[in-house]
């Protein structure tokens, strides 16, 4: 185990629980959008930290394409959940 | 190199992007695409019931790289209830939106949800399948939104934020498993997967983000609202459909992947959680004031039976008697699929040509809907679990196991579940026979009561009365990847 592994992984955690008890507690739904961005990031550093081998060493290209295929998954969960959002309050207009 | 196992996900998949480009045509493309799944489906089932399990590595990469489709007797069997359940549920959507546009934003969805839905079940890969859980959740929150209105759209809302922390504990689990095994293949993993922490942790986080997707009590807030103000057809497919993708994902994990290295004394608290759902959901079924929020807390406690399968399979040593359980788990599932999607099209049927869906004034229905409501009656005899419906030949079973193991505890959890079941539909039934002013509309075309008739039959009598040949079809798989090894 690796300083610089150990960092990254120990972020990520705190990342997820940080953004779990934002989605969870927050009551405007902007606040809980971004704080599920911030649990999805604890996740993707979560996997980086995991791609790590060493120093002098490539990292495992695997985690790293799960993470943008991740990343991907969340803009567009994001953008639905604009959407909605925007739906929401277009219809407090009415 | 068989590639029959793409079919299930290509063919939807297309049809969404022909249905994107030709609205005016989306619902001939829905259907026919539909009846072009149920044949490969078909097709890809013969195959499996002569060859045993397929795995098919797509584009020829092999896994470690690529990712591996694998269809065994399970995932076939509840392809089939999905394509068979969407095609009812679609052809009824084909009269259920009137106007040009609601048809041309539903398909698209639909069939996107369908093509992701059979990615989920032939996939064997965690990534992939976190890929499609997320795909999955997204279609299907898109769909509970069309009904447009304030409620439907903040019950998405709801569902979107906390289907996407589900599958966030998911992947934290994948992550898991890939630092500590170095693999996410399905196949491979089988054979490596050890007791010990790293594999519980992994277990635990799947298992959380599964069990918010799969509406086990106390995680089913979300569900009522959802499924209950979505527009008829979409409420079938999501009680039907979508939350047994993540209990089919449960299954996969509990009793197959993880399962050598798990005290079966664990799987308790999924039986437990399962009791507590049972009771939770019918009460709340029992004190319904509108007849799709029965339908839907009536989901939560179908589900929960699904669960109290989980301690006995896990206590069951392999062997005929795991076999049958396993296939009456099976048949419990495909057999809420059938009478719960029935139930939902006949009270959008309802909800139509009444205006309401209030169950106190469901007077005159059976006069005005004599067809829809013996759907109502042939869902509620699956939904209780009377003979000759498969409901009664799993819960059986599950009796039956449950004394045979002296797992006494769900004895009466069932006998309870199914009265108050009894009581709801027989309470729906009572004010839908009783005297009432007539309100109802006149019923343009009967042809449209149909879809729904036909599901419920299949719940009642096929899946009853045609249980041994699903079970013959099933059981040998039931060590799923055990069986590779």
């Amino acid at each position: 185990m690796l300083f610089a592994e150990i960092t990254y992984a120990l972020t990520g955690i705190g990342l997820f629980a940080l953004g779990l008890r934002g989605a969870l507690l927050r009551r405007s739904l902007l606040g809980r959008i971004i704080a599920i961005n911030v649990c999805g990031a604890g996740v993707f550093m979560l996997f980086v930290a995991i791609a790590y081998r060493g120093p002098g060493q490539a990292p495992d290209a695997l985690p790293h394409a799960l993470v943008l295929t991740g990343i991907v998954v969340a803009v567009s969960a994001t953008a639905l959940a604009l959407a909605l959002g925007r739906r929401l309050r277009d219809s407090d207009h009415e | 190199m068989n590639s029959l196992p793409v079919w299930p996900i290509m063919l939807p998949l297309g049809a969404a992007l022909l249905a994107v480009i030709w609205p005016r045509r989306s619902a001939w493309i829905g259907i026919a695409a539909g009846l072009a799944t149920l044949t490969a489906v078909g097709l890809l089932m013969a195959q499996v019931a002569s060859r045993g399990t397929l795995v098919h590595a797509l584009g020829g990469w092999e896994p470690g790289l690529g990712i591996a489709l694998r269809a065994d007797a399970l995932a076939v069997a509840l392809l089939l209830m999905s394509s068979l359940v969407a095609l009812a549920a679609g052809w009824y959507a084909t009269g259920y939106f009137r106007d040009a546009d609601r048809q041309s934003q539903f398909w698209p969805i639909w069939l996107l949800m369908l093509a992701a839905l059979h990615a989920m079940l032939l996939s064997a890969d965690l990534f992939n399948i976190y890929v499609t859980l997320e795909l999955l959740g997204l279609s299907a929150v898109a769909l509970a939104a069309l009904g447009g209105g304030r409620a439907a759209i903040e019950a998405a809302l709801r569902y979107l934020t906390v289907g996407l922390l589900g599958s966030l504990a998911f992947l934290a689990g994948v992550a898991v498993i890939y630092a500590r095994y170095g693999t996410l293949d399905m196949l491979t993993l089988a054979g490596l997967i050890e007791p010990e922490p790293a594999s519980w942790l992994a277990l635990a986080l799947m298992t959380a983000g599964l069990l918010v997707k799969s509406a086990l009590f106390p995680l089913h807030f979300w569900l009522p609202p959802a499924h209950a103000n979505a527009p008829a057809p979409v409420s079938a497919a999501l009680s039907a459909l979508v939350v047994k993708a993540a209990v089919y994902l449960m299954m996969r994990l509990w009793l197959d992947l993880f399962a050598p290295a798990l005290d079966p004394a664990s799987a308790w608290l999924l039986g437990l959680l399962g009791a507590a759902a049972v009771l939770w959901g019918s009460w709340n079924a029992l004190r319904a004031q509108r007849l799709k929020l029965l339908a839907a807390y009536s989901t939560v406690a179908q589900l929960g039976y699904l669960f109290i399968f989980f301690p006995l399979l896990a206590a069951l040593p392999a062997g005929p008697a795991r076999d049958t359980a396993f296939g009456a788990l099976v048949l419990m599932a495909l057999t809420h699929a059938f009478a719960k999607s029935a139930l939902f099209l006949a009270a959008g049927m309802i909800q139509q040509q009444a205006g309401h869906d209030r169950i106190e004034e469901l007077g005159g229905t059976a006069r005005a809907l004599p067809v829809t409501t013996f759907t109502l009656a042939l869902a509620g005899v699956a939904l209780i679990g009377l003979p000759p419906s498969g409901t009664f030949l799993a819960k059986w079973q599950l009796l039956s196991s449950a004394f045979a193991l002296g797992q006494w505890l769900w004895v009466p959890v069932v006998a309870a579940g199914s009265l108050m079941a009894a009581g709801y539909m027989f309470r729906v039934l009572g004010f839908a026979f009783g005297p009432g002013d007539g309100a109802m509309q006149k019923l343009v075309d009967g042809r449209e009561e149909l879809p729904a008739l036909l599901l419920a039959i299949v719940a009642t009598a096929v899946l009853g009365l045609g249980a041994a040949a699903l079970w013959a079809f099933v059981a040998p798989g039931a060590l799923l990847m055990g069986a590779q090894r």
